[in-house]
């Protein structure tokens, strides 16, 4: 048998003309509707390296673990594949293909060379199916791996993108928060806040919670420090958007909100953060 | 007798599926038909017994259930966990004490919220509330 797998190591990179072109037109016929994302040229060279990588790696190593050492370059070019194409916006499934349609490839080769040989054939057809079933699920664990990335950073994006702080007049600063309020989001909520009332010299915030969907009694906790911290710093805080549903809740829930000054409309809470710097607004003329 | 209609399970163990059981819970309470002021309590009620399985019982699993009563429907939503247990029911049921940083209104809150609230917690064991909106 290990004769047989030197035999296969050896068939590889005698025809590996032969394998690689197979395989690319293979792997093209899957991709039929993106040839334009990835040049054809680039796609020969990544594939020649694979085929290279691979054989090195299963001349010297067993074929059981693709954890190994002797693996690593097999392993460092399939994941900077799998990056790519999940970046790329390549599916799970025609990215794992690639390593499928190699599999389909050297089959066509191992039945060549062996086909008067069938227990030969079937050996080898195996343990090539073993580990080139390994290396295309490693393939998916990275593609994933790499997408979960793309989302957590779209998630900090989002964190900071979600947390404007608008000047609506002289010393008057809004905050319209969107979303959940997590412990998170209150941090990054408040270091604008309070760096927004000192940049800006402002004594008066309002907070609109219009778009927080769920006021529990954690979110409570969140704006009550929230305007505490501001209040140290000299600054008063108005929460507006508390919606009537909101509000009976709050009430049952048993949370005293009567040291945070509220309003139910951004409207109102601009009228009283006026009144608090003692500004009005007037009508000149006719409307 | 009571009869399930319709019921769902979710798993939570961190913050992010705490959102995910409100939404599910949301989504039941608008099937229901509850007005938007009942549905705001429900899902309040879920995020505070979510929240305190989480912060103090590892985590656990929310079900979602539609249940009929004769001709009463309702919502019933129990949460489940095997964390260390509630110690003293009856302070943990007062307004004002928490064993944590909160502001110690979550289950007493909760219970103000629905129509039926039932809570059993053993030492080293775990704990499970189940809570019931009429429709």
């Amino acid at each position: 048998m290990e004769m047989a797998k030197a035999n296969t190591i050896r068939l590889m990179s005698e025809k590996m003309d032969e394998l690689l072109q197979h395989w690319i037109e293979l792997h093209l016929t899957n991709l039929s509707l993106r040839k334009d994302m990835i040049g054809n040229e680039n796609l020969y060279r990544q594939s020649k390296d694979f085929i290279e990588a691979f054989v090195q790696a299963a001349d010297g190593a067993d074929l059981e673990d693709i954890n190994r050492v002797e693996w690593t370059s097999v392993r460092k070019i399939l994941a900077e594949i799998s990056t790519n194409r999940s970046r790329q916006g390549y599916s799970p499934s025609e990215t794992a293909s690639y390593v499928f349609t190699l599999k389909e490839a050297l089959f066509r080769l191992l039945q060549k060379e062996y086909g008067l040989q069938p227990d030969i054939l079937i050996q080898e057809t195996l343990t090539i199916s073993k580990i080139l079933d390994k290396l295309g699920l490693y393939t998916f664990e990275t593609y994933s791996k790499a997408r979960e990335e793309v989302i957590y950073r779209q998630q900090q994006e989002m964190l900071e993108l979600s947390t404007p702080v608008i000047r609506l007049w002289d010393g008057i600063l809004a905050l319209p928060l969107i979303g959940t309020l997590d412990s998170g989001r209150t941090q990054v909520v408040m270091e604008n806040l309070l760096r927004g009332i000192l940049s800006t010299n402002s004594d008066v915030a309002i907070l609109d919670i219009s778009g927080v969907p769920t006021v529990d009694t954690l979110v409570a906790q969140h704006i009550i420090k929230t305007v505490s911290a501001a209040r140290l710093m000299g600054a008063e805080c108005i929460i507006s958007g508390i919606r009537p549903e909101i509000a009976q809740t709050i009430v049952q829930l048993g949370v005293d909100l009567s040291m945070v000054k509220t309003r139910a409309t951004l409207a109102g809470a601009l009228k009283l953060a006026l009144d608090m710097r003692k500004l009005t607004i007037v009508q000149i003329g006719k409307a | 007798m009571e009869s399930t209609v319709k019921s769902d399970t979710l798993v939570v163990k961190n913050p992010q599926e705490i959102i995910l059981a409100r939404q599910k819970v949301r989504e039941y309470a608008r099937l229901l038909g509850f007005n938007l002021v009942d549905q705001t309590k429900l899902i309040t009620a879920t995020s505070e017994l979510a929240r305190n399985m989480v912060e103090y019982g590892g985590g656990g699993i929310v079900v979602i259930e539609l249940i009929y009563v004769r001709e009463h429907r309702g919502l019933r939503v129990t949460f489940e966990d095997q964390g260390p247990g509630i110690a003293d029911l009856e302070m943990a049921m007062q307004d004002g004490f928490t064993t944590g940083n909160g502001l110690g209104h979550g289950l007493p809150g909760a219970k103000r919220l629905v129509n039926e609230f039932e809570i059993d917690s053993k030492i080293g064991v775990g704990t499970r509330v189940s809570l019931v909106r009429w429709v």
